[in-house]
C-alpha cells in the first residue's frame, strides 16, 4: 500500500488546475445525475409494489395476459444497463480525455 | 437470502410446496437422493479436468504477490465483466431464481432486479476509486489516509464474516445439490469442493479463479440461452403466449402475472432493496476483482460487461421459470405419484433441461449447475484468504513491512486453513437452516464494509474513530437484528414471536453505521484526525486522476 506520496503543496497545485476542476465538477455532475435516476426509479418500483401492488398487476391492454409490471421489470433491467453504457462511454471517451489533457498540464 | 425468500413466498402463496425445498444461496431443508445420473458425473469431471490444467497453467505464470492476489492486473475489462457476472450467477440464482419464477411468477422477477441494481450504483460511485486508491483488497482503500491498523482490523473482521456465512451457505448447497443432480453421497461434495476450491487458489491464485469463473459463467450463459430459446419456440417466440399459457395451467392462474407474497411490508420491502443494492458494493470477493484490471478505464468496462450479463441472465431466468410452468408441470414424468416435482421445485430448471434437451443436455447442464458452486466458492476463499494475509498480517501485524513472499505464503496457509474449517462447517452444517446465511452476508456488507468504503472517498471529515465506531456499530446491529428477526428468531430458534419484526436488518443497520460514523467523525477533535483530513486532497486527487494508482501506466 503506497501512501499519499506528493507533499501538499503538489497537490494543491493539480486541484488549482482548471482542467482538473471541469473534470471532477464534469464527472461528479454526471455520475450523480445517473445514480439519483437509477435509485429513484428502483425505489419507486419498490415503494409500487410495498402500496400499490395492483398497479403493476394491470394487464397491458384488454385482453392481454401480460401486465404492466413484466414490462415496468424488464424495463429496468434495461434501464440498469443502458445506464452503466451511458457513463462507460462518456467516462471512457470524454473524461479520459481531460484527465489526459490534466496529466500532461502538471507535467506528469 | 434467495432462500429466504423463497421461504416467505411460499409461506403467503399458502405453500404449494411441502417441506422446506426452496433453495437458493442456500439449499435448505431435507432433500431425497436422486438415482446415479452418469453422463452428468462425466461432463463435470471434464469441468474439473479444464480447470486444474488451467490452474497448472496459472501456476507457472503466478510469481509475485501481485500475480497472486490480482493476476498481475493482467485481466481484460471484458473477462473481469465475465467472472464477476459469473460470481452472481450462482447454482442459486440460476435454479432458486427459476424454482421462484416456477412457483410464484412475477415475484422472481422483483427478486432479480434487487441484485442487478446494485451495478449502476458501483459503476457511478464506487468503480473507478476503488481501482485508483487499492491495490488487492477494499481495506487498502478503507485505510488509505485513516489508521492503518484498526481500519485493517475492522475490514479484515467485516470480510471474513461475509465470507465464512456466504461459504457455509455454499458448501451446504453444495451437499444437498449432489444428492439432487448426481445421486451421490452429500460427504463427498463437501470434500470435492473443499479440495477443488483449495487447489484452484493454492496454486493458481486470482489468474485461475478469474478463469474457472469465466469459463463457467460462460458455459452457464449457454445452456441457459439454449433452454430459454427452446422455451420461446415452443410459444413461437411470443411472451403473451408463453404467459398466456403459463397462466392457463398455473395453480395459482393470473396472479402469477403480478407481485405476490415476497415483501410483506414497506419496511421489509426497503430493507431488502438496499441490502441487495448497497450489499452488493461491500462484497470483499467481488470489490477484489476491481484490482485484477489495468486501470480504471478497464474497470469501469468490466461493471458494464457485468451488469449485461448478469441483466441479460436474469430475463433468462425468467423465461426459463414460466418454461417450466408450461413444459415441466404439465409432464407426469418429473412429477412424483403424489404429483410433487421430483427432487423438488429447484429441479425445474433441471427438468426442463430435460424436456428440451434430451438426457445428455440434462447431463451437461447439472455438471453445469455443481461447476457453479466451484467457481463461487474459489472466489470466496481467496477474499478471505486475502483479508487474514494482507490485511491483518501484512497490514495489521508486519506493519506494511512484510516480505512479499512470506506474506503469499501466509495467504497460502489461510486457504488450507479456510478449506479444512470449510468441510468441517459444510458437514456440520448438513441439517441446520443455514437460510438466513446469505442473507446476513448481504446485510452485514451494506452496514459494514459500504459506509465506511464509500464514506472514506467521498467525505473528508472521516476519522478513524469516526470509520472503527460507526462500522463496528453497523456490523453489530446487522447481526443482532438478524439474530431478534422472524428468520432466526422464530424459524431456527424456535421462539414464539420475533423481537425485531421485520426479516431484513439493513435499513436500521445502514443507519446506524452512517449516524455512527458521522457523530464519532465531526466530534473526533485529536491531532491524528486533522492529519487524516489533511490528506484527503492527496487522496482526492489520485482517485479522480489515477495518478500513482497501482499498476498504472505512466502517461
Amino acid at each position: 500500500m503506497s501512501g499519499p506520496t506528493h507533499n501538499d503543496t503538489q497537490w494543491r497545485d493539480i486541484q488549482r488546475n482548471a482542467s482538473f476542476q471541469e473534470l471532477v465538477q464534469k464527472r461528479s455532475r454526471f455520475a450523480i445525475t445517473l445514480s439519483i435516476i437509477m435509485l429513484s426509479l428502483y425505489m419507486a418500483f419498490i415503494l409500487l409494489i410495498a402500496f400499490a401492488p395492483g398497479v403493476l398487476g394491470t394487464p397491458l391492454a384488454q385482453g392481454m395476459t401480460t401486465t404492466w409490471g413484466i414490462l415496468i421489470g424488464l424495463g429496468l433491467i434495461l434501464v440498469a444497463i443502458v445506464l452503466t453504457g451511458l457513463y462507460v462511454r462518456r467516462a471512457n471517451g470524454e473524461f479520459d480525455r481531460l484527465n489526459a489533457r490534466v496529466l500532461k498540464e502538471i507535467g506528469q | 437470502m434467495n432462500s429466504l425468500l423463497l421461504k416467505l413466498t411460499l409461506v403467503a402463496a399458502g405453500s404449494l410446496l411441502t417441506g422446506a425445498t426452496a433453495m437458493a444461496d442456500a439449499l435448505t431443508g431435507p432433500v431425497t437422493k436422486q438415482a446415479l445420473n452418469v453422463p452428468a458425473i462425466i461432463m463435470f469431471l471434464i469441468f474439473v479436468g479444464i480447470t486444474l490444467y488451467i490452474t497448472w497453467w496459472a501456476s507457472k505464470k503466478s510469481q509475485s504477490a501481485s500475480d497472486y492476489y490480482a493476476a498481475g492486473g493482467n485481466i481484460t475489462g471484458f473477462q473481469n465483466g465475465l467472472a464477476i457476472s459469473g460470481d452472481f450467477m450462482s447454482a442459486a440464482s440460476f435454479l432458486g431464481i427459476s424454482a421462484l419464477v416456477f412457483t410464484s411468477g412475477y415475484d422472481g422477477l422483483i427478486y432479480s432486479m434487487g441484485f442487478l441494481v446494485g451495478w449502476p450504483m458501483i459503476m457511478f460511485l464506487i468503480a473507478e476509486r476503488l481501482r485508483n486508491l487499492g491495490r488487492y483488497t477494499f481495506a487498502d482503500v478503507a485505510s488509505f489516509r485513516l489508521s492503518k491498523r484498526p481500519v485493517r482490523i475492522l475490514s479484515a473482521f467485516g470480510s471474513l464474516a461475509v465470507v465464512a456465512l456466504y461459504l457455509i451457505a455454499q458448501m451446504v448447497g453444495a451437499g444437498k445439490l449432489i444428492q439432487l443432480l448426481f445421486g451421490l453421497n452429500y460427504h463427498i461434495a463437501v470434500v470435492v469442493v473443499g479440495a477443488l476450491m483449495v487447489c484452484y487458489v493454492l496454486f493458481g491464485g486470482m489468474l485461475a479463479t478469474t478463469w474457472v469463473q469465466m469459463i463457467k459463467a460462460a458455459i452457464l450463459l449457454f445452456g441457459a440461452s439454449f433452454m430459454a430459446l427452446m422455451v420461446l419456440m415452443h410459444v413461437d417466440f411470443s411472451l403473451e403466449g408463453l404467459f398466456n399459457e403459463a397462466v392457463a395451467v398455473h395453480a395459482n392462474g393470473l396472479a402469477i402475472m403480478s407481485p405476490g407474497g415476497l415483501v410483506k411490508d414497506p419496511v421489509s420491502a426497503i430493507s431488502l432493496g438496499l441490502a441487495l443494492m448497497f450489499g452488493t458494493a461491500g462484497l470483499p470477493h467481488i470489490l477484489m476483482r476491481f484490482f485484477t484490471v489495468g486501470n480504471a478505464k478497464e474497470a469501469r468496462k468490466s461493471v458494464f460487461v457485468a451488469t449485461g450479463f448478469i441483466g441479460y441472465f436474469y430475463i433468462l431466468t425468467f423465461i426459463i421459470g414460466f418454461g417450466a410452468i408450461i413444459l415441466v408441470s404439465t409432464n407426469p414424468a418429473f412429477k412424483d405419484s403424489a404429483g410433487a416435482i421430483i427432487g423438488g421445485n429447484n429441479m425445474v430448471a433441471i427438468h426442463l433441461a430435460n424436456a428440451v434437451g434430451g438426457s445428455i443436455f440434462l447431463g451437461f447442464i447439472s455438471a453445469v449447475a455443481f461447476a457453479t458452486i466451484l467457481a463461487v466458492v474459489a472466489g470466496l476463499a481467496l477474499a478471505g484468504a486475502s483479508a487474514i494475509s494482507h490485511d491483518l498480517y501484512a497490514g495489521v501485524i508486519m506493519k506494511d513491512n512484510a516480505d512479499e513472499k512470506k506474506e503469499v505464503r501466509i495467504s497460502k496457509i489461510s486457504v488450507l486453513v479456510l478449506g479444512v474449517v470449510a468441510i468441517v462447517l459444510g458437514i456440520a452444517f448438513e441439517s441446520q437452516n443455514v437460510a438466513f446465511m446469505v442473507g446476513l452476508a448481504f446485510s452485514i456488507a451494506a452496514s459494514c464494509n459500504f459506509p465506511v468504503l464509500l464514506l472514506s472517498m467521498y467525505w473528508r471529515r472521516l476519522t478513524t474513530r469516526g470509520a472503527v465506531i460507526g462500522g463496528g456499530l453497523g456490523l453489530a446491529t446487522a447481526i443482532v437484528l438478524m439474530i431478534l428477526g422472524p428468520t432466526i428468531w422464530v424459524q431456527v430458534l424456535g421462539h414464539a414471536t420475533p423481537v425485531y419484526p421485520y426479516d431484513y436488518p439493513a435499513l436500521f443497520s445502514m443507519a446506524v453505521a452512517f449516524i455512527g460514523i458521522w457523530l464519532f467523525s465531526v466530534t473526533d477533535n485529536s491531532a491524528a484526525a486533522g492529519r487524516e483530513r489533511d490528506l484527503f486532497d492527496a487522496q482526492f486527487v489520485r482517485s479522480q486522476t489515477g495518478i500513482g494508482a497501482s499498476g498504472s501506466i505512466a502517461h
